[in-house]
Formats: structure tokens, C-alpha cells, sequence
């Protein structure tokens, strides 16, 4: 007797508990094995780019929360700077370690809930509530920044709007001293877990060529073995001060540039920021926060690029100004994008289990892709 | 290689197929003539002094008198980028697809066709991306004007705060 398979067409989505966002796949699978997965973007498109150019320029600040709410304090940053490139400005050193140090939070806090989630999706309640429990701690000194939890709308054309609160210095590095050997307890609890390990390792291998092709960035783009960090390579901002390693994929546990390599990299990059941090905070000078900009900002006409390294990895601003007080044209790209574009080559051939692993791996944000 | 050193190569090799080089702006810019694109991005990507192997960004922009599509390229092996644009009617904006030279093109051109309406020869996916299948026109667009309703939904509503100031009366 013959078995005869068929091709089967399924929906996941956009409802989806473990899709991160408003996601949709339709997925040609033949049993368990996926023949690809088509995805279909676009349910959280709220036209951002086109509300800049009836906003204005700081009117825009708030919005640019929305791009990507999970790690708000880069794209204010993205924006800040490339208005500021625009306007000829020059933001304060103690601006720029605000920016800095309120950023590297973020980071760490955008990594806990990646890695925190990507437990989740394999099935693995217990390392979320863990990551969720130091996450919280970071969106209270957050909120004592700048009196917001997820859209921080922190930083301003010019600087930030708020310098550190009283004692808000000594809270942070406490945080940080509770967070280090915190960091312990993840590899202890996740990362070197057999099950967990047996879930990620050797799925979803990128190699290095097509990751450079299909312009995936940040931790994804590292995960393949690549040295690239924007904080290093293109520095900006006061990065060149600092102190930090950049980590790559190693292939320590199956095959270069799989799963367990973009998570591990995550993993490493919290320790990172938390150098970062504690070098932010013990040189952090005197002085403003906020540079003068006209309230009623025209910058001349032109355009310009500006590229910063999110929790996602290169963000990349382009901004048209026509001398008015109102942008031209905004433009972000954004590494969810770019990862998105991906996953129809990644998933062929892949378990339609695994697809889930494959989308949290890559750590996307449905609100970044669409805008 | 920087960027104006690599206008200069690409400039003597394609010669008046290259329409302006922008040294001034604050990223340094080449206008290409729109049917010389593919030809020069593969240039660059193949010549081993540019190396430029990624495409970082695709960005369509209406200037209400032509259309624009930037290419901002970078080179890993050499650390640094190159941006270049075409000029397109705007009545009929069509290019060729870069998509044969990055596979990073097929997504971001898919964008600029649904939000700008450039239409990219040659590409094997050209579909809208963001917006729903049967929205009327690109919204992108300067002259767009948004409709009153989708499938019996209203797009606008009345502001809240006009209802306020209405009930204090």
C-alpha cells in the first residue's frame, strides 16, 4: 500500500498568542514539514511616516514611541538625531548620557522580553515571569525618568527633557548590582537547559551571505558570527567612550548562526549594556540636558540619514526637509522589516512547530514591520 | 574608497549615464539615469574596491513635480555607504528591480510600489504589503486624499474635543 500526502494550506494568525504582535502566516505545509510560509503584514500599519509631515518636528517626538514600543528610547533617539544632523544642533555631553544611559535600560529591557517570550513560545512558562519580574524594575526607573512605562517620549530635538531625578543615580546602580548575578540565574534556569537547548539549537540556520543579503541587523545579524555593531562600527552619539564587548554566535551549541545563537547573543548583550551603564553613570558630567531649538524649528532643505542601533539592531532614519516646519518625507527601516522579508526562504522545510521558535529567535515586533 | 571617490569611479565607467553627483548634501548623492540602475548597482556590488553587499534601505519620495527612489547602499568589507537615487515621472513612475542584485529589495520595493505607486520591472512579487489589497491609490502620495469610508467603515470621526466644547454651550 502507497501513502499519498497532499499539500495543506493553513492560516496562523493574525490573532495568534505567539506570532509577537499582529502577525499572519499562511502556511503550505505537507504533514508537519512547512513548504513555506507566506507572511502577511500590514494589520498594525498606522501610517506613522505619514503623520510626520502634518505634525511637525517636535510634535513628532510622542509618535515615534509607536514605531516600536518595545524599545520606545531608540526611535526618539533616531529621530532626535536625525533632526538634529538636519538643524546643525549640538546636544549636550549630559544630554548625550542621558540618551545613552536611558537607552542601555531599554536595551536590556527589550532583551528581557525576548528572551522572557522566547521561552514562552516553546512552551516554557517560568523563564517569562522571571524575565518580566526584572523588566518591571526597569520600566519604575523609567517611569521615574520620564513618567512613562512603554511610549517614553523621553528625548527631545536638542537633548532630553528631563535630567536624572534626585537619587535616580544610586537606584540605577543598585538595579544594576541586583541585575548581574540575576544574569546567572537565566543561563541556569534557560539557556543551558537540555530541552531548551534540544528546541533552538540547529533551527533556523542563517548563514552569513543571505544575512548580508536580506539586510537583517542588530543581534540577528551578529547571531551568524558577523562582528557589526553600529554603537562600534559607525559610533554616534558618546558610544566611543565606553568600554564594551560586542557578541557573536559562536555555533557552541549546533551550527553557526541558528536560534540558540541569536538568543544567546541577546543574552550577552544585557551584560553588555550593564557595562555600558555602570561607565555611563560613574562619568556622567555637569551641565544641561537640553540644547536651545527654536520652538518654531525649520530646518534648511536638504535630507539626511542617520542610523542607530536598536534592541532590533540598525534602525535606519531618513528624513526630507523642505524648510518648512514640517518634514517632506519621513522614512524608517527597521530591522523587523528586514527579518520578516526573510522568514519565507528560512521556513522551507522547516516543522510548523519551529516556526514559532524561528519568529521569537528573530526577535520581531509587529508594530516595527508595519508602522 | 569613500563615497565621493566611488561617484568618481563609477562616473568615469558609465560616463553620461550618471546625471548629477551632490558632493554638498549631507549624505553625498548620485542621480542615475532610472534605465542605468541595475547596471550600475551591480557594479558596485561586484567591483572588489566598493564591495557594497548589502542594500541598508529603499526609500520612495514624492516631490510633487517627479519621484524619487533613494538606494542607500553599504559595504561591510570596506566600512562605508553610498546613496543613489533615480528620477521618475510622476505620472508613470517605473523602474527595473534591484531585486536580482539584493534580495533585501523584494520587501522594500514591495513598500514603495504600495505606499508611492512606482511600479518595479521584473519583480516577482509585486503586491501591496501594507495597505489592505483594494485601497484606492497610494497613500504616500502628496495629492492623496483619504476616503470617507472602507467597506462601510468610516476613516474619520468627530473629534471629541468639538463635543466638549459643544456641551459647555
Amino acid at each position: 500500500m502507497s501513502l499519498r500526502t497532499e499539500e495543506m494550506t493553513l492560516n496562523m494568525g493574525p490573532q495568534h498568542p505567539s506570532t509577537h504582535g499582529v502577525l499572519r502566516f499562511v502556511i503550505k505545509a505537507d504533514g508537519e514539514v512547512m513548504r513555506e510560509a507566506i507572511p502577511d503584514v500590514g494589520y498594525l500599519h498606522r501610517s506613522i511616516e505619514k503623520i510626520a509631515e502634518k505634525v511637525g518636528y517636535h510634535g513628532f517626538m510622542p509618535y515615534t514611541d509607536r514605531v516600536d514600543y518595545v524599545c520606545a528610547m531608540f526611535t526618539n533617539q533616531g529621530w532626535g538625531m536625525a533632526c538634529e544632523r538636519l538643524g546643525g544642533i549640538e546636544v549636550p555631553k549630559r544630554g548625550e548620557y542621558c540618551r545613552v544611559i536611558a537607552a542601555e535600560f531599554n536595551r536590556i529591557a527589550s532583551h528581557l522580553l525576548s528572551v522572557g517570550t522566547m521561552g514562552m513560545d516553546i512552551g516554557a512558562m517560568t523563564p517569562f515571569t522571571h524575565a518580566i519580574r526584572e523588566r518591571e524594575m526597569i520600566n519604575d526607573l523609567i517611569e521615574e525618568l520620564c513618567g512613562a512605562r512603554l511610549t517614553f517620549n523621553y528625548m527631545r530635538i536638542g537633548g532630553v527633557a528631563w535630567d536624572l531625578p534626585p537619587g535616580w543615580r544610586e537606584k540605577a546602580l543598585a538595579y544594576l548590582d541586583h541585575f548581574d548575578p540575576i544574569w546567572e540565574e537565566y543561563n541556569a534556569l534557560i539557556s543551558y537547559n537540555k530541552i531548551y537547548v534540544e528546541r533552538l539549537a540547529n533551527v533556523g540556520v542563517i548563514n552569513l551571505q543571505d544575512a548580508i543579503d536580506y539586510n537583517l541587523v542588530g543581534p540577528n545579524l551578529r547571531g551568524c558570527g558577523f562582528k557589526w555593531d553600529i554603537r562600534k562600527d559607525i559610533p554616534y552619539s558618546v558610544y566611543p567612550e565606553f568600554d564594551f564587548e560586542v557578541p557573536v554566535g559562536t555555533g557552541e551549541f549546533g551550527t553557526l548562526g541558528d536560534a540558540m545563537d541569536r538568543y544567546m547573543v541577546r543574552i550577552r548583550e544585557m551584560r553588555e549594556s550593564s557595562k555600558i551603564l555602570r561607565q555611563a553613570l560613574k562619568q556622567i558630567p555637569d551641565g544641561p540636558v537640553l540644547a536651545k531649538v527654536p520652538r518654531n524649528f525649520k530646518p534648511k532643505a536638504g535630507e539626511c540619514q542617520v542610523r542607530v542601533e536598536s534592541a532590533r539592531g540598525d534602525m535606519g532614519w531618513y528624513v526630507v526637509s523642505d524648510g518648512s516646519a514640517y518634514p517632506w518625507r519621513v522614512h524608517v527601516r527597521t530591522g523587523s522589516f528586514a527579518a520578516m522579508g526573510m522568514i519565507n526562504k528560512l521556513s522551507r522545510g522547516l516543522m510548523i512547530a519551529d516556526l514559532v521558535t524561528l519568529i521569537a529567535s528573530l526577535d520581531v515586533i509587529a508594530p516595527e514591520i508595519d508602522r | 574608497m569613500d563615497a565621493l571617490r566611488t561617484y568618481d569611479r563609477v562616473m568615469q565607467r558609465f560616463g553620461d549615464r550618471i546625471l548629477e553627483i551632490n558632493e554638498k548634501a549631507h549624505d553625498p548623492f548620485m542621480v542615475v539615469e532610472p534605465g542605468a540602475i541595475v547596471e550600475v548597482c551591480r557594479f558596485l556590488r561586484d567591483d572588489p574596491e566598493c564591495a557594497m553587499n548589502c542594500l541598508s534601505n529603499e526609500i520612495g519620495v514624492d516631490y510633487k513635480d517627479r519621484i524619487e527612489v533613494v538606494y542607500e547602499l553599504y559595504s561591510y568589507p570596506k566600512r562605508y555607504g553610498v546613496t543613489l537615487k533615480v528620477k521618475l515621472p510622476r505620472d508613470n513612475p517605473v523602474v527595473a528591480t534591484v531585486e536580482t542584485v539584493w534580495k533585501s529589495a523584494n520587501w522594500m520595493e514591495r513598500e514603495i510600489f504600495d505606499l508611492i505607486g512606482v511600479t518595479f520591472e521584473g519583480h516577482s512579487d509585486l503586491r501591496r504589503i501594507l495597505m489592505p489589497e483594494d485601497w484606492p491609490g497610494h497613500p504616500q502620495r502628496k495629492d492623496f486624499v483619504e476616503p470617507m469610508e472602507y467597506h462601510g467603515i468610516s476613516t474619520v470621526r468627530e473629534s471629541p474635543i468639538i463635543r466638549l466644547e459643544a456641551g459647555k454651550k
